[in-house]
């Protein structure tokens, strides 16, 4: 930087063919090809062609028609909290049905949060340094259970709480203990992944100043491990409210009947712009889990090396 | 799977080396510590995901009630009937043969369309998003965080009778088509449409990985950038898209959903629709439990290599 800067000769600039223009320093390693103008076409229209329809089902919740294939103004949230609205259709907020789906929606994603994240995080911590022939086998279990098609997974948790652990009723129980096993694998990947980038050097530390294994662990392991603990709190949560295959298997009286469940059957049956409004609070409430995971990654990753969104991203 | 632990270090050596290296930088914990802490969530995964495929199997070689026509499993595998099992397969192989021809084409052809375009997609961005970087991720993320449902919903929506697609249809002049009533189209349509985030967000992270000096080295040599990367880059993502591809075809072939909210129709019916409907119809459940031991076994090596392959991704990082 501080060298002189050396002025060019006038006659050299002139002449020009002795010094082959230098190419700019970076375009060449990332631009080594024309413009992709393709590519990047491609890309735009991708992005359009998997978000336009969704936008256009939100759109369709303010709709005051019955149909949600046609819009039909003007602009109403009729179908999110009106009652005894023309059309009479039922809304999302008032029709009971509705009601107690968003109820067992909620009420499934906190509880399967509150325990598969606890015991996956404590299933990451053990799996990383357990070692011998156990720890193989439940490893290979739990990455099983990560890529199982749901479908098997829910038929198989229908069959054991019907006729062997026959003290699990359908409904609520039956559900959080599917979902659960369906989830755990998240935080314990996600975890196992920042505990191999963390190292063991902050523990070495702690344990050579005279810090005994239990609090090395809580003073020191865990704080370390709070961005991945949160990342896995918001995915388990948002992935719970939007899960339908596992909860429809297990599912029992009426009660137990989610939000999913009900854009399955409705949409399947005559849909009313309610169900696009069933399905736009879904969405709120998952983006909504999503930024704050984001945020609180954020900060409680800050001073290390990969905070951004790719970082939040290589996470989920 | 013990062919390639071959070269590595055996479990005792390893043990001995992880000892050693425990004693020299003074990392102390007592013995048997991290087990307590594996116990809780290996207990779960034995209880409510091993268990329940032991009564799978007991119920697909149970007996069924005579009366009640529900099945009754059967525990001891020396009292296994194999009956109403060899029943269910023949079933495959006979009525449902159709259906499990026609499941496989969908997966090939919809993960290939997800593989072209999702590949072209993830190039892009990882070798020319540049300063959009961001906001392209945040974009291809985002299906994710969108109901399946949902999005299924949508192309519901647009696709009947009445809907926007026939009406652009109708409005050049073209005849109106009945995109819900069992056509393959759509219900490949859907399947791509739903999973190809899946497929996407792996290949960037492969591709945004590879070093650069590669291409650079190809370049160097002489090659044209067509060839750098019919030549290089395409080669060396061989893993990732293997992996890509299981990723994306293996809940395929468990997706019933899809076909029943885009088509609905015999026409399209996939083994996943089987097998759901075997499920839900009484007096046939160890037929059901038949079908999902045949869909697991049928599953069982790309489950495998997609395991074997993300534990050597680990590895090498």
């Amino acid at each position: 930087m501080s060298a002189p800067t050396t002025t060019r000769a006038p006659g050299l600039a002139r002449t020009g063919a002795r010094t082959p223009p230098a190419p700019p320093k970076r375009s060449w390693l990332h631009d080594p090809w024309r413009k992709p103008r393709v590519l990047e076409s491609i890309t735009w229209v991708y992005i359009a062609w998997s978000l336009l329809p969704v936008l256009l089902a939100i759109f369709m919740s303010f709709s005051s028609g019955r149909s949600n294939s046609t819009f039909q103004g003007p602009l109403t949230l009729q179908y999110w909290t009106g009652t005894g609205f023309e059309g009479d259709g039922a809304s999302l907020f008032r029709d009971p049905d509705l009601r107690s789906a968003i109820r067992q929606t909620f009420t499934l994603s906190f509880v399967t949060m509150a325990i598969a994240v606890p015991l996956g995080v404590a299933f990451a911590i053990g799996l990383d340094r357990w070692r011998g022939r156990p720890a193989s086998g439940s490893n290979v279990l739990m990455l099983m259970s990560f890529v199982v098609p749901e479908i098997i997974l829910g038929v198989t948790a229908l069959y054991v709480v019907l006729y062997l652990f026959t003290f699990i009723p359908l409904g609520t129980p039956a559900q959080v203990m599917a979902l659960v096993t369906f989830q755990m694998s998240y935080p314990v990947i996600i975890v196992r992944a920042r505990l191999l980038s963390i190292g063991k050097e902050y523990e070495e530390a702690a344990m050579d100043l005279g810090a005994p294994p239990k609090q090395s662990i809580t003073r020191v392991l865990l704080p370390l491990l709070m961005p991945a603990i949160l990342a896995s709190f918001a995915i388990v949560f948002a992935d719970t409210i939007d899960d339908f295959v596992t909860v429809a298997y297990l599912s029992g009286a009426a009660e137990s009947q989610t939000l999913s469940m009900k854009i399955y059957t409705q949409t399947r049956g005559a849909p009313t712009p309610a169900v696009n409004a069933a399905a736009t609070f879904m969405l709120i409430s998952t983006t909504l889990v999503i930024t704050l995971g984001y945020l609180a990654y954020r900060r409680f990753s800050r001073g290390q090396s990969d905070t951004g969104v790719g970082g939040f991203a290589s996470q989920v | 799977m013990r062919s390639s632990d071959a070269l590595e270090p055996t479990k005792a050596e390893r043990r001995r080396a992880e000892r050693a290296a425990a004693n020299e930088t003074g990392i102390w914990y007592p013995r048997g510590y991290w087990k307590r802490f594996a116990a809780p969530g290996t207990l779960w995964m034995l209880l409510f995901f091993l268990v329940p495929f032991y009564v799978i199997v007991s119920v697909a070689f149970g007996t069924v009630d005579p009366v009640f026509r529900s099945p009754l499993p059967v525990y001891q595998p020396w009292w296994w009937t194999f009956d109403a099992a060899a029943e269910a397969v023949g079933k495959i192989f006979g009525p449902f043969r159709e259906t499990y021809i026609r499941t496989f084409t969908f997966v090939v052809v919809a993960s290939g369309i997800c593989l072209v375009l999702g590949y072209s997609v993830a190039y892009y961005v990882a070798r020319f998003g540049g300063r959009r970087r961001t906001l392209f991720l945040i974009l291809l993320i985002s299906p994710f965080w969108i109901s399946y449902l949902m999005r299924m919903l949508a192309w519901r929506s647009l696709l009947t009778e009445d809907g926007y697609v026939n009406g652009i249809l109708s409005g050049v002049g073209l005849p109106v088509v009945g995109w819900l009533e069992g056509k393959p189209v759509t219900v490949i349509l859907g399947l791509v449409y739903g999973y190809i985030p899946y497929m996407i967000l792996p290949l960037y992270g492969f591709l945004d990985r590879i070093d650069g000096a590669l291409l650079e080295a190809g370049r160097d040599l002489g090659a044209s950038p067509r060839q750098t990367f019919w030549k290089v880059t395409l080669p060396l993502s061989k893993p990732a898209i293997a992996a890509a591809l299981v990723i994306v075809s293996l809940p395929m072939f468990g997706d019933y959903y899809t076909n029943n909210m885009l088509s609905n129709s015999p026409r399209t019916t996939m083994i996943g629709n089987i097998l759901d409907d075997s499920v839900n119809t009484s007096g046939q459940g160890p037929e059901a439990a038949v079908f999902t031991l045949v869909l697991m076994v049928m599953l069982l090596i790309p489950m495998l290599y997609y395991l074997r392959s993300t534990a050597r991704e680990l590895a090498r990082r």
